[in-house]
């Protein structure tokens, strides 16, 4: 074993030792980095600076409701709300494609389940009003044993064939739902279920204005801190389920499945938990928009929605949290803004409306994702390891070094 | 041969077919607690058939193999895994977009036990099991002598380092027997010295290993016993001295008529 340490040993035991320091500094404070801001950091500089951050940050998401209300209107909040719901959709299909590399094309039927879970169980359809704290998590549990249903009998599938068979789950779903009216009517088919009962919180309903504090706080400011809540708490449980013995064999699985097996993970369990970890998520949500929408319909819950949840993992960045919620964001925003802005910009140009704003949009989006797959085809905000597989001239130079000098490096 | 408790792996009447190719028949072989026994044959002999039958990734046709007292068929690779038996690949399969360190320490999965409600809370038990998973992998690759920064990607590692990422990977589950296919392709005879150290060490440390080699100068140095495949059989055994004038083996390699 001695004749493994060589003469450059001081040097790069110096560099190990440092780099040592980095991790046990960053794994113990990792707590702090709810939004994971400074995660790709080492956090031991940046760690007062990082503090500032997270406290601006938490100003900034406390007063957004307000600032947005008085600045852009109400509907600005409505929208708000939505990228909430959006990033935890996201984050879950995160767990899914971007840890255990799963592409998952039907992630949106575990959205769907979550919400009609709600509406059904909270609404004058079945004359079931249960309460919020019941219906939610029943929607989560449901999504996660459809989570489990969906994934068993894919486990030998990999890639393309994985995505088929999710895409066809999602689409079954769907359908069935448009179709459970007869003969025994539950869903309510195509019209979809409506006068679904709003979040109440024991006594306290999200569905009206309240006065708190000296505030006149609205339903859709109240629905927002609740989504932040729930968004927190997904971005707390994805960051520590990332860096964790089943994150760790998550990304085994991606990177190398047979590999991961023969070093003796249990490939079935662990792709199964990551399956319902993701359904969960996206149960949750559902049930969150069922409450805050007051309406659910098939027609919410297309392969396009699924497309769009996709789309945010990737041009975020695949396995990168704050990249996640980065692609959540700018995915329900910039559409929203091209929709409110190209009719206006186009009048004051040229005097009328030349393109419809809403096909525009989708020219917009479209460009829009081609270019960042050129630009940067890791993600806007790439997880640090695929930044560094972007950037990583260094590492190719030591091996190209390795090759010609071979072991006397 | 010797007393039965001494025997790790035992393997008789195996057979694996693909479609028409026998690509393993009827071959006997059993390998003693704490020896390296070398595997050689001609490329196609199906010496890596062997080794995916052994630890799981395929299913043996016919035969039956023994590990450690225990019969297993159709059994799953990690399950072969938690009964001690490890092994790398000799296309290296490393997890490329892990850091070095990583690797390893999805190698402990095997061994801990933390689930969901530790990784969510980091309670005590949780955040022991958690250093010490990463203790053991960085000894771990301080042993097999990866002197580079632990959170290198493994993509980025050299050739050489990334072969022995592979043992240490393995190493970090603990097992019985270390199966190496071909871990010194590719090397330069300085690397495959060290390599030669590193494998004493390993058995040294009570690890049975289990080798395929194509370097004859590597394998007869080491072993203590091996056997000879060629086109599925086995056709010769024993200590190296005695395989290297087996007229039956000059033949396979050299194409010669056996005497």
């Amino acid at each position: 074993m001695n004749g493994w340490r060589s003469a450059h040993e001081s040097e790069n035991k110096n560099q190990a030792t440092e780099n040592t320091e980095i991790t046990e500094k960053t794994g113990a404070i990792s707590v702090a980095s709810v939004f994971s801001v400074a995660n790709s950091f080492p956090r031991m500089k940046f760690n007062h600076k990082s503090k500032l951050l997270l406290a601006v940050l938490a100003i900034v998401l406390l007063a957004l409701p307000f600032a947005t209300d008085a600045l852009l209107g109400r509907g600005w909040v409505r929208i708000a709300d939505f990228a909430l719901l959006y990033i935890m959709l996201a984050l879950g299909l995160n767990i899914v494609v971007g840890y255990a590399g799963l592409l998952d094309l039907g992630y949106v039927a575990f959205f769907a389940v979550g919400a009609y879970c709600y509406a059904l169980l909270g609404s004058p359809q079945f004359g079931l009003h249960l309460p919020f704290w019941i219906v939610l998590p029943l929607g989560a549990l449901l999504a996660c044993v459809f989570g489990v249903l969906l994934g068993a009998p894919t486990l030998r599938l990999r890639g393309d064939y994985l995505a088929i068979v999710t895409l066809g789950f999602g689409e079954i779903i769907r359908i069935f739902l448009n179709n459970l009216n007869a003969p025994a009517n539950i869903t309510n088919g195509p019209q979809g279920i409506s006068m679904i009962d709003p979040i109440r919180i024991g006594g306290f309903s999200l569905g009206g204005t309240h006065e708190l504090f000296g505030f006149t706080i609205p339903s859709v400011h109240l629905h927002y801190y609740l989504f932040l809540g729930c968004t927190l708490l997904v971005v707390f449980v994805s960051l520590r389920l990332e860096d964790s013995r089943i994150g760790r064999a998550w990304m085994a699985i991606r990177e190398d499945e047979v590999a991961a097996e023969a070093m003796g993970i249990n490939t079935r369990n662990i792709k199964l938990f990551a399956f319902a970890m993701g359904a969960t998520f996206g149960g949750a949500a559902g049930g969150l928009f069922a409450g805050f929408q007051g309406f659910v319909s098939p027609e919410s819950f297309g392969l396009t929605e699924s497309v769009m949840i996709l789309c945010m993992v990737v041009l975020g960045g695949m396995g990168n949290i704050s990249g996640v919620v980065l692609g959540g964001v700018l995915l329900v925003l910039l559409p929203e803004a091209l929709r409110n802005g190209a009719g206006p910009v186009q009048q004051a140009l040229f005097g009328k409306t030349l393109i419809d704003p809403e096909s525009l949009r989708m020219l917009m989006f479209g460009l829009a994702l081609i270019v960042v797959m050129l630009v940067r085809p890791a993600g806007l905000w790439p997880s640090m390891q695929r930044r560094r597989e972007l950037t990583a001239d260094d590492g190719v130079a030591l091996q190209e070094q390795d090759t010609v000098y071979g072991s006397s490096r | 041969m010797a007393a039965v408790a001494d025997t790790l792996l035992q393997l008789s009447g195996v057979g694996k077919r693909f479609g028409g190719l026998a690509a393993l028949s009827d071959v006997a072989l059993h390998i003693q607690r704490g020896e390296i026994y070398g595997l050689i044959g001609p490329n196609g002999a199906g010496k890596t058939t062997l080794f995916n039958v052994v630890t799981g990734l395929y299913q043996l046709d016919a035969g039956t193999f023994t590990f450690d007292g225990i019969a297993y068929s159709h059994c799953k690779p990690h399950v072969l895994a938690e009964a001690g038996i490890a092994r790398t690949f000799q296309n290296i399969r490393l997890f490329a977009n892990m850091s070095a360190l990583e690797n390893v320490m999805v190698g402990r999965h095997l061994r801990t036990r933390t689930g969901i409600w530790g990784a969510l809370t980091r309670n005590a038990a949780a955040r022991a099991e958690e250093r010490a998973i990463t203790q053991r992998a960085r000894e771990l690759l301080r042993y097999v002598g990866i002197e580079r920064p632990h959170q290198t990607l493994a993509k980025h590692l050299p050739y050489g380092e990334q072969r022995r990422l592979e043992i240490a990977r393995a190493l970090a589950t603990d097992p019985k027997l270390l199966a190496l296919d071909e871990p010194a392709a590719g090397m330069n005879a300085t690397e495959t010295e060290s390599l030669k150290a590193l494998l004493q060490t390993i058995r040294a440390s009570g690890i049975t290993v289990l080798l395929i080699e194509h370097d004859v100068k590597l394998i007869m140095g080491l072993c203590d016993r091996m056997a000879v495949l060629d086109y599925g059989k086995k056709i010769a055994e024993g200590v190296p001295e005695e395989v290297r004038q087996n007229p039956a083996v000059i033949a396979a390699y050299l194409g010669g008529e056996a005497a």
